[in-house]
C-alpha cells in the first residue's frame, strides 16, 4: 500500500477542519472494508485517512417517534441487534443483514456503503425505498441530500472536498406500511449484487389498496436507481399479483444495466422484473403484519 | 515518509505497545511486527476470512483494519483461543471430527466460531453456516467443519 | 525382508472378503493437529529469518505482447530496494522435458513462465521482482520498472485458437498431427487419437444415437493460501529454499534447473501447506526468491497476492468436447466417439491426455474413437488439478449417457451398473482393467436410502453421474527410528495436505502392532529422507503408506535378530507378531520391551523403506444429487449429494471422507459457479474470492460419502487413492439433476443463473 498519515479527530469540527485543510486529498475511514481494499488495489492513494469512528455523531443510532438517525460510521451488526429497525425498517436490516459476512458486518457502515457509490450498494436501494435523507456538512455548513440524489455515477457522489456524510434520517414508518430488500446473486452469500430491490409500500386502513409506494434498484444502472414511475403505477390500486406485475414491468424498463462478470443485460433486466414483483409481495405482506 | 506511530493494544489479554507504518494493515501488523503469524492471510480482501480475528469481541477480517485502528482495543488472535493449559472445546472438536485437511482456513474458523458460540451458544446447522459463511475452505466441502462447530456448542454447554 | 508377493498374501487383501486391522480403518487425531487448532503449525509465508527482504513480482498487464524492453534502473534508485531480477537472471535449461510426478514440463517453457523472455503471453505473466527492505517498498518499486510492449491481439478460447488465422502464440510451436509436423507454426500443438474396434459398425447397431457439444470454463484450484518462497543463496554457493509445496524433490529439480546449479547444492525444506490440488507442483516464486538471494546475499520471501495467484499460476483448462454415443435397443452401448480440445494455457501441455483417457473409462465401449487436441491460448499455463482432465470429460459423456437413458427410458443407475467398466474390459486407448469397483459403487447408490427416497416438489430433479481416475504410483521413502520409549520416530517425504502424515503412520503402525500414537511422523526435507515424488495423482497413503510399510518389515527383521541374539537362537527361530517379537518356547518380547532393549546397547534400529509400486488400481466414484431450480432466476440450490466411492481400503475413514466431501464441493462450485471471466483484451475480470465463486458454506448440505472397499490387490493393505476422483461426477451429476428439474440440458460450464435463465428464456419463447 502506498504511504499516508492516519488520523482520528474526536470532534465533527476537527474532522470538517481536517478534511478541509486537506482539500481533497484525505479520505474518511468508517468500517474501511471498502476503503483499505481499494488503497490495496492503488485506485485511491489519500495522503490522509481520516478516521470518522471516535466522532459521536458518526456513531450514533437514534430511534424516536421523529423517526430513525443513522449515523453513517454505525456498523451493520448494531443495527442487525436493534429489534425496533427490524419491525419499522425492515428492508434496512435487510440490506444490512447480508452485506458481506459477519465479520463485514462487524465493520462495514451504511453510510460507508453509500459514499462508496457502488452502484451495487446493498444498502441503497432500500434507503430509497424508505426515503432516507443524507445530513451532509462542511467547510460551508451542513444541508440535507435525498438519498436518491446522492450518488451520480460509479464511485461518484455529491459530497464536495471537505465535506463528509454525517448521518442518514429516515421518517417514521406510517401505519399499515412495511418494506424489504432482496438482491440476487449466484451463491448464497459474500457476493455482490447482480440486481437488487428495495421497496416500501403503504396500504388503506383494511389492508387492501396501496396508498404509496417507493422502489429502489440497484446494479441496474450507474447509479442506484430511484424507480418512482413503476411504484406511481401501484397507488391506489389493490395488491393483485397484475399491478405487482405492472409495476414489475416499469421497472424492468428503468434498469440500464451492464454485461460484466457478475451478469449479462438480459439477466439482469429479466431479474430486476422478479425481484421487483417478489419484494414487493414481502413488502405488502409485511404492511399486513403478515410477515 | 509517514512516521511509525506506537499502538497500545490488548493482544490476547496482554497489555501490548508496537510500532507501526500506517499504511500497515491488522493483519500484517500481527504476522510482521508481532509475530503472530497463526492468522492467515488469504486474499487480504476480506472475503476468505482467513485472517478473522476478534476486535474487542466481534470477528473481524484483519487484512481490512489498519493496525492503527487497534488503538485502545482488545484483539484476540486464534494464539489467544486456548487456555494456557491443554485446548479450548471448539479447538478439541475441530481435532475429533477431522474439521480440518490443509488446516489454513482453521485459525480462521475457530476464532469465528468463538464468536459465533459467545453470542449464539446453540447454533441450528443454517446458523452455523450463515455466520461462517465469510470463511472459506477449500479442503473439506464444510462437512465435517459444521458438525464440529455443532459439536463444539454441546462440548460448551457440558463444560459450564 | 518378505518379498513383495509374500506381503500382499499375509496382508489378506487378495482373498477372502475384508480384513481385520486393530489400527487400519480407526480415527485417531492426527498427529500435527493440536499446531494447526493453535496457530503454531508453519506455513511457508510464516518463515521468519534474520534480514529477510521482502520480493515483489511485477506482471504483465496485457494478455499478449511482445517485450520490447525493460529498463529497472528507477526501481533500484528507489531507497530500500536492494535488487531487481528478471529473465536473464535464469539459467536458460534448453528445449528439454522434466518429470514433475504428475505431468511433464518442458524446462524452457518453465523458464518463460517463471518470468517472460521476448513475449508476455497472458496476463499476470512475470516479468521481473524486486527484493526491498519491506514489501511497501518492493510494490512500489515494481511500478518504477519501465516495460516497453508492443501489444499483440490476445486469443483466450480454445475454438477461435484452433481457427486458421487466430493470433498466434509461439512461432517454434507445429502441430505434432498424428505424429506429422504441420507445414505451418500453429496453437495447436499435439492431435492424437485412441481408437478400438469399428465404430463405424459399432454406431450402425444402435437404436439410440446422441451427439452433443460441450463448453466449459477455466477454473481454478482455489486452495486459500497464496504460493510463496523463501529462499537464502550463501555465500558457500548453498541453496536453502523453504515453500509450500506438494512436492519438495520436483522443487528441488526445478530450482536447480532454472538457477544452474546442481540439485545437491539446492535444499527444499517443505513447510507446510494450505491447499494444493495438483496447482503447487510447478514451481513459480522459488527461483525467483533464489535468484533474489543470490544477488543480495540475504534472505528473500516472496509471496502472491490472491490476484497473483488467479492470473499467474496453473488453473485447469477451458475445454471444447464433443461426445457421439450410440446404444443398442437392449441398452448397451456400442459406439462412442468423442473429440476433446483443451487449453493448454501459454504453453503446450494440457490434460487432454487424461481426458481423452477418461472421457469412455466408465464403460464398455467395444467401438471407440477418441481425438484429443493441445492448444495454446493467452492464459495462464494450465496446471495439474485434482484428476486432471476427467471432469471436463465426464461432464460431457455422463450428460450425454443420462439423455441416451432419457430417450431410451432408462433407469440411469441401471444403465451404468449394465454398461460399467470391471475386470477384463479394455478401456478405448489400451489398457484392460483389473479388479475395479465401479459396479460396487453403483449398487451402493442404488442400496442408498438417498436413491430410494422419492424426490418431491416442483423444479426439483435428481441426477446421477459416475467418474473414473487413473490415480498413480511413483517413488516413495521413509526411514523410521525405534525409540527406547518404545515408539518409532518416521520421516518420510511427502508434503502432508490432508492428513496423510498420518496415514502413512497408521500403515506403519499396524505392520508393527503398535498403537497410531506411537509413531511420531515427520515430513523431512530433500537432505533428510529418500526421493519422494510429489503429493498428487492420489499417490501418498497408496505409495509412501507402502514406504512405511516396508520400513515396519525392516524394523521386524532387525528386532527378531537382536531377539534372536538376545535368546541365543538362530534368527529364523525368531517370528515377529501380534505387536513383537516371539522365540521358542513362549518367549517374548512386546515392541516397547525389545525396543528399549535394543536402546540400550548396539546397533540403533533404523528401518528404511522405499518404493515405486505399480498397480495403483483406479478409482471409481458414482453420485446422486438432489436439486431445485429457481424457475425464473435460474439459481440451483443443491438439497441433497451422496457420493459413493471405491476407495479399496480406508486407512482413516474420517480422511477418507474428508477427501470425498471435499472433492465433491469443488466439483460443485465447478459445475454451477466457476469460471474465469475474460473481457475483449484477454484480461480476467474476476481475479477474488468475490467474484470467483467458490462454493461457501451456506451454498451446501452435508455431503454423504458412501465408502464402498474394494481392496486394491496391488496393494500390502488394499490401499487405492482417493483424492481425485471425487470432483469429476458433481458438474454431470448437477447438469442431469437441472435437466429433470426443469427440463433444460445444460451444455456449458459453468452452469450459472444467467446461463440457466437464458436457456428458460429461450425456451419459453
Amino acid at each position: 500500500m502506498h504511504e499516508f498519515e492516519y488520523v482520528a479527530p474526536r470532534s465533527l469540527a476537527d474532522a470538517v477542519a481536517v478534511l478541509s485543510r486537506l482539500n481533497g486529498q484525505a479520505k474518511p475511514l468508517a468500517g474501511g472494508t471498502d476503503l483499505i481494499d481499494q488503497m490495496r488495489m492503488g485506485r485511491y492513494q489519500p495522503g490522509t485517512v481520516v478516521d470518522l469512528k471516535k466522532i459521536p455523531e458518526l456513531v450514533r443510532l437514534e430511534l424516536s417517534s421523529a423517526g430513525l438517525r443513522l449515523g453513517a460510521a454505525v456498523p451493520c451488526r448494531v443495527i442487525n441487534e436493534h429489534p425496533a429497525i427490524a419491525s419499522d425498517y425492515s428492508a434496512l436490516k435487510d440490506s444490512t443483514h447480508i452485506i458481506g459476512g459477519i465479520q463485514i458486518q462487524n465493520r462495514a457502515s451504511v453510510g460507508g456503503n453509500l459514499c462508496n457509490s457502488g452502484p451495487a450498494a446493498d444498502s441503497s436501494p432500500s434507503l430509497i425505498a424508505l426515503g432516507a435523507v443524507c445530513v451532509v456538512t462542511g467547510p460551508k455548513g451542513t444541508r440535507d441530500v435525498p438519498v436518491e440524489q446522492f450518488c451520480t455515477g460509479p464511485g461518484k457522489n455529491v459530497l464536495q472536498p471537505g465535506e463528509l456524510l454525517v448521518e442518514l434520517k429516515f421518517p417514521s414508518p406510517a401505519a399499515n406500511s412495511g418494506s424489504a430488500y432482496e438482491r440476487f446473486i449466484p451463491r448464497y452469500e459474500m457476493d455482490i449484487a447482480v440486481v437488487g430491490v428495495g421497496a416500501s409500500v403503504t396500504l388503506d386502513a383494511a389492508g387492501e389498496t396501496i396508498i404509496s409506494a417507493r422502489i429502489g434498484l440497484g446494479a441496474v444502472g450507474p447509479t442506484p436507481i430511484d424507480a418512482t414511475s413503476a411504484a406511481a403505477l401501484l397507488v391506489g390500486k389493490s395488491a393483485t399479483r397484475e399491478t405487482l406485475e405492472l409495476a414489475a414491468e416499469a421497472a424492468r424498463g428503468l434498469a440500464t444495466p451492464i454485461d460484466d462478470m457478475r451478469g449479462t443485460v438480459e439477466f439482469r433486466k429479466h431479474a430486476t422484473g422478479v425481484l421487483v414483483r417478489r419484494v414487493l409481495e414481502t413488502a405488502i405482506q409485511r404492511a399486513k403484519g403478515l410477515a | 515518509m509517514a512516521k511509525k506511530q506506537v499502538v497500545s493494544a490488548t493482544i490476547n489479554g496482554n497489555a501490548t505497545e508496537f510500532l507501526c507504518e500506517p499504511r500497515q494493515t491488522l493483519l500484517e501488523a500481527l504476522r510482521d511486527n508481532l509475530d503472530l503469524t497463526g492468522t492467515k492471510e488469504g486474499c487480504s480482501n476480506g472475503n476468505c476470512g482467513a485472517c478473522t480475528v476478534l476486535l474487542d469481541g466481534h470477528p473481524v477480517v484483519s487484512c481490512l483494519v489498519l493496525a492503527m485502528e487497534a488503538e485502545g482495543a482488545e484483539v484476540t488472535t486464534i494464539e489467544g483461543i486456548a487456555p494456557s493449559e491443554g485446548l479450548d472445546p471448539i479447538q478439541q472438536a475441530f481435532l475429533e471430527n477431522a474439521a480440518l485437511q490443509c488446516g489454513i482456513c482453521t485459525p480462521g474458523f475457530i476464532v469465528a466460531t468463538k464468536a459465533l458460540l459467545d453470542t449464539n451458544p446453540s447454533p441450528t446447522e443454517n446458523e452455523v453456516r450463515f455466520a461462517l459463511a465469510n470463511n472459506l475452505c477449500r479442503c473439506t466441502g464444510y462437512d465435517k467443519i459444521v458438525r464440529a462447530v455443532l459439536d463444539a456448542a454441546e462440548r460448551r454447554k457440558a463444560s459450564v | 525382508m518378505a518379498t513383495v508377493e509374500q506381503d500382499l498374501a499375509t496382508a489378506g487383501s487378495n482373498g477372502s472378503g475384508p480384513k481385520k486391522y486393530k489400527v487400519i480403518g480407526t480415527r485417531p487425531i492426527r498427529h500435527d493437529g493440536v499446531d494447526k487448532v493453535t496457530g503454531r503449525a508453519q506455513y511457508g509465508a510464516d518463515i521468519r529469518l534474520t534480514g529477510m527482504l521482502a520480493g515483489v513480482v511485477l506482471r504483465s498487464p496485457h494478455a499478449h505482447a511482445k517485450i520490447l524492453s525493460i529498463d529497472v534502473s528507477k526501481a533500484l534508485a528507489l531507497p530500500g530496494v536492494r535488487a531487481v531480477v528478471t529473465n536473464a537472471d535464469l539459467s536458460d535449461p534448453g528445449d528439454r522435458m522434466c518429470e514433475l510426478g504428475e505431468g511433464a514440463v518442458n524446462l524452457r517453457h518453465l523458464n518463460h513462465n517463471i518470468f517472460a523472455k521476448d513475449k508476455a503471453l497472458y496476463r499476470g505473466h512475470a516479468i521481473a521482482a524486486v527484493a526491498a527492505d519491506n514489501i511497501h517498498i518492493a510494490e512500489q518499486a515494481t511500478k518504477l520498472i519501465d516495460v516497453k510492449y508492443e501489444l499483440l491481439a490476445p486469443v483466450v478460447d480454445v475454438v477461435a485458437a484452433m481457427q486458421p488465422g487466430a493470433p498466434l502464440l509461439h512461432a517454434d510451436v507445429y502441430t505434432d498431427d498424428l505424429g506429422e509436423k504441420s507445414a505451418q507454426p500453429s496453437n495447436v500443438a499435439r492431435h492424437f487419437r485412441f481408437e478400438q474396434g469399428d465404430i463405424a459398425k459399432g454406431f450402425a447397431q444402435a437404436a439410440c444415437i446422441i451427439e452433443r457439444e460441450f463448453h466449459t470454463a477455466t477454473v481454478h484450484q482455489g486452495y486459500i493460501e497464496p504460493q510463496n518462497a523463501t529462499a537464502f543463496w550463501s555465500a558457500d554457493g548453498q541453496i536453502t529454499v523453504w515453500t509450500s509445496t506438494q512436492g519438495s524433490f520436483s522443487v528441488r529439480q526445478q530450482v536447480a534447473e532454472l538457477v544452474g546449479a546442481p540439485i545437491s547444492r539446492v535444499k527444499v525444506i517443505p513447510t507446510e501447506i494450505g491447499g494444493g490440488f495438483g496447482g503447487k507442483i510447478r514451481v513459480y516464486l522459488e527461483p525467483v526468491a533464489a535468484a533474489l538471494s543470490k544477488k543480495t546475499g540475504r534472505p528473500v520471501q516472496v509471496l502472491m497476492s490472491r490476484a497473483d495467484v488467479f492470473e499467474g499460476t496453473g488453473p485447469t483448462p477451458g475445454s471444447f468436447i464433443k461426445v457421439k454415443l450410440g446404444v443398442d435397443a437392449h441398452g448397451m452401448i456400442v459406439a462412442g466417439e468423442a473429440s476433446l480440445a483443451y487449453e493448454a494455457g501459454a504453453y503446450p501441455g494440457s490434460p487432454v491426455g487424461p481426458g481423452a483417457m477418461c472421457i469412455f473409462s466408465c464403460y464398455n465401449v467395444p467401438n471407440g474413437r477418441v481425438d484429443g487436441y493441445d492448444v495454446c491460448v493467452n492464459k495462464p499455463q494450465t496446471s495439474a488439478y485434482r484428476a486432471p482432465g476427467a471432469t471436463n470429460a465426464a461432464f460431457a459423456m455422463e450428460t450425454v449417457v443420462d439423455e441416451v437413458c432419457q430417450q431410451l427410458d432408462l433407469d440411469p443407475l441401471e444403465f451404468r451398473r449394465r454398461n460399467a467398466a470391471k475386470e477384463g474390459v479394455r478401456r478405448v486407448d489400451g489398457p484392460v482393467y483389473p479388479k475395479v469397483g465401479l459396479v460396487e459403487t453403483i449398487e451402493a447408490c442404488q442400496r442408498s436410502e438417498h436413491w430410494n427416497t422419492p424426490l418431491e416438489g416442483p423444479n426439483r430433479g435428481r441426477g446421477v453421474a459416475s467418474g473414473f481416475w487413473f490415480n498413480c504410483g511413483l517413488r516413495s521413502s521413509c526411514s523410521a527410528t525405534v525409540n527406547p520409549d518404545g515408539t518409532v520416530a518416521l520421516v518420510e517425504g511427502s508434503t502432508d495436505i490432508g492428513g496423510s502424515r498420518t496415514g502413512i503412520a497408521m500403515q506403519l503402525a499396524e505392520t508393527l502392532g503398535i498403537a497410531a500414537t506411537d509413531v511420531v511422523p515427520t515430513v523431512g526435507d530433500t537432505d533428510s529422507v529418500g526421493y519422494t515424488d510429489v503429493t498428487g495423482g492420489s499417490r501418498v497413503t497408496f505409495a509412501t503408506g507402502w514406504a512405511a510399510y516396508l520400513a515396519a518389515l525392516d524394523i521386524q527383521q532387525q528386532l527378531c535378530a537382536r531377539a534372536a541374539d538376545e535368546w541365543d537362537v538362530p534368527a529364523e527361530a525368531v517370528t515377529y507378531a501380534e505387536g513383537g517379537v516371539n522365540g521358542p518356547e513362549g518367549r517374548r518380547f512386546s515392541f516397547a520391551e525389545i525396543a528399549a532393549k535394543v536402546n540400550a546397547h548396539g546397533d540403533p534400529v533404523v528401518g528404511r523403506g522405499s518404493a515405486d509400486p505399480q498397480h495403483c488400481g483406479g478409482a471409481f466414484a458414482t453420485h446422486i444429487v438432489d436439486v431445485e431450480v429457481d424457475p425464473e432466476l435460474g439459481k440451483v440450490k443443491v438439497l441433497r449429494y451422496t457420493a459413493a466411492q471405491d476407495v479399496g481400503t480406508a486407512i482413516h475413514p474420517a480422511y477418507v471422507e474428508g477427501q470425498i466431501q471435499g472433492g465433491v464441493v469443488q466439483g460443485i462450485g465447478w459445475g454451477l459457479n466457476e469460471e474465469y471471466f475474460y473481457d475483449v483484451k484477454g484480461v480476467m475480470r474476476n481475479s477474488t474470492f468475490l467474484d470467483y465463486r467458490i462454493p461457501t458454506c451456506l451454498d451446501l448440505p452435508m455431503i454423504d460419502a458412501l465408502i464402498v472397499e474394494v481392496p486394491n490387490p496391488g496393494h500390502p493393505y488394499g490401499v487405492r487413492g482417493v483424492g481425485e476422483v471425487p470432483i469429476v461426477p458433481p458438474p454431470a451429476a448437477l447438469a442431469n439433476a437441472i435437466a429433470q428439474a426443469i427440463g433444460i440440458r445444460m451444455t456449458q460450464l459453468p452452469m450459472s443463473p444467467p446461463r440457466i435463465v437464458h436457456e428458460i428464456l429461450k425456451k419459453n419463447v
